[in-house]
């Protein structure tokens, strides 16, 4: 179906104002209620657990926190944790790094991003 | 109590790498010889699965260490101590049935941390009512919970990824339970798992 000409040019209109808003900014308040929930069960900030501690771990380099037993993929990964690679990892950690041993995903990016920036916040980043 | 303070009889069969298999590993594992060999087809799924089902398994061994350490504070009172000894027992049957799937896959089982190790990681030197250990046994509960929900994407077989949603299905038991005893408000919407 053809739209009328300016139809046409309202939803083209609609179209660029929503392709131009900015995503939502990441909430790093949310992202700690997350971090607590979601990942609370194997991290913590200050202490190595069943995972390694996450305070300053945005802008570390992958398998880099003093005194934890890391996988030989990721002590061996030249990845560094910033936003692109930490959500590409929260997403599908095997793909990013296979032969990791986390394997925990965060399925929504809206989730991924408010997690990211309360990793960020916390390594005073 | 008796369950909760076998510490030597723990490290020994920890020791001669003994897995005695509870009824309820037993069941867990029904219908996995299929999956055993199946997966030993696919290696590298199979390499992965095993690498989950250990970090499954360190997470049960802290557990089990968590909740020997509040038994052991003499800050929880019958009847909850009752309960932190039946979920110690849960989580060692846990542990088990994830030793007995590791092997099975051909893997090898993680060993647990000490129970002092443990106790620093989670700071066990803060706790001072029973509150405080019920609100850690809460927070690691659904840590557990939302761990094995969070990896079963992750599975190679299908199998594993149901035996991770029993897991997770037990650990939601342990957090819905605990959140009574502490008189928090139940969650007010569905699907508060996993969010």
């Amino acid at each position: 179906m053809r739209l009328p000409a300016r139809p046409r040019v309202l939803a083209l209109a609609v179209f660029a104002l929503a392709a131009a808003a900015p995503a939502a900014a990441a909430d790093a308040t949310h992202g700690q209620e997350l971090y607590e929930s979601r990942c609370g069960g194997c991290h913590s900030l200050d202490a190595n657990r069943v995972g390694p501690a996450h305070r300053g771990v945005y802008g570390r380099k992958a398998g880099s926190a003093p005194n934890f037993n890391y996988s030989t993929a990721v002590k061996s990964s030249t990845v560094v944790w910033e936003e692109k690679t930490l959500d590409a990892w929260l997403t599908n950690p095997q793909a990013l790094i296979p032969g990791q041993r986390m394997n925990f995903r965060v399925a929504l990016p809206a989730d991924r991003a408010d997690i990211i920036a309360y990793l960020r916040q916390q390594s005073g980043k | 109590m008796t369950q909760l303070i076998d510490l030597r009889r723990r490290g020994l069969l920890r020791g001669s790498g003994i897995t005695v298999l509870s009824a309820s590993a037993v069941a867990l594992l029904a219908g996995c010889e299929k999956m055993a060999s199946a997966q030993a087809s696919n290696g590298a799924s199979a390499a992965n699965d095993v690498g989950i089902l250990n970090t499954a398994l360190a997470l049960e061994n802290e557990a089990i260490s968590a909740y020997q350490l509040g038994a052991q504070s003499g800050l929880l009172q019958k009847p909850v101590l009752e309960v932190a000894v039946l979920f110690q027992t849960h989580h060692k049957e846990h542990r088990d049935a994830l030793i007995a799937t590791i092997r099975k896959l051909g893997g090898t089982p993680v060993p647990a941390k000490s129970d002092a190790e443990v106790a620093q990681a989670l700071n066990a030197a803060s706790l001072k009512t029973q509150t405080d250990v019920l609100r850690l046994a809460q927070r690691l509960e659904k840590g557990a919970a939302n761990a094995y929900i969070g990896v079963i994407p992750s599975f190679g077989d299908r199998n594993l990824a149901q035996v991770s949603a029993r897991l997770a299905a037990d650990e939601a038991m342990h957090w819905t339970v605990l959140t009574q005893a502490l008189k928090d408000p139940l969650p007010a919407k569905a699907l508060s798992f996993g969010a």
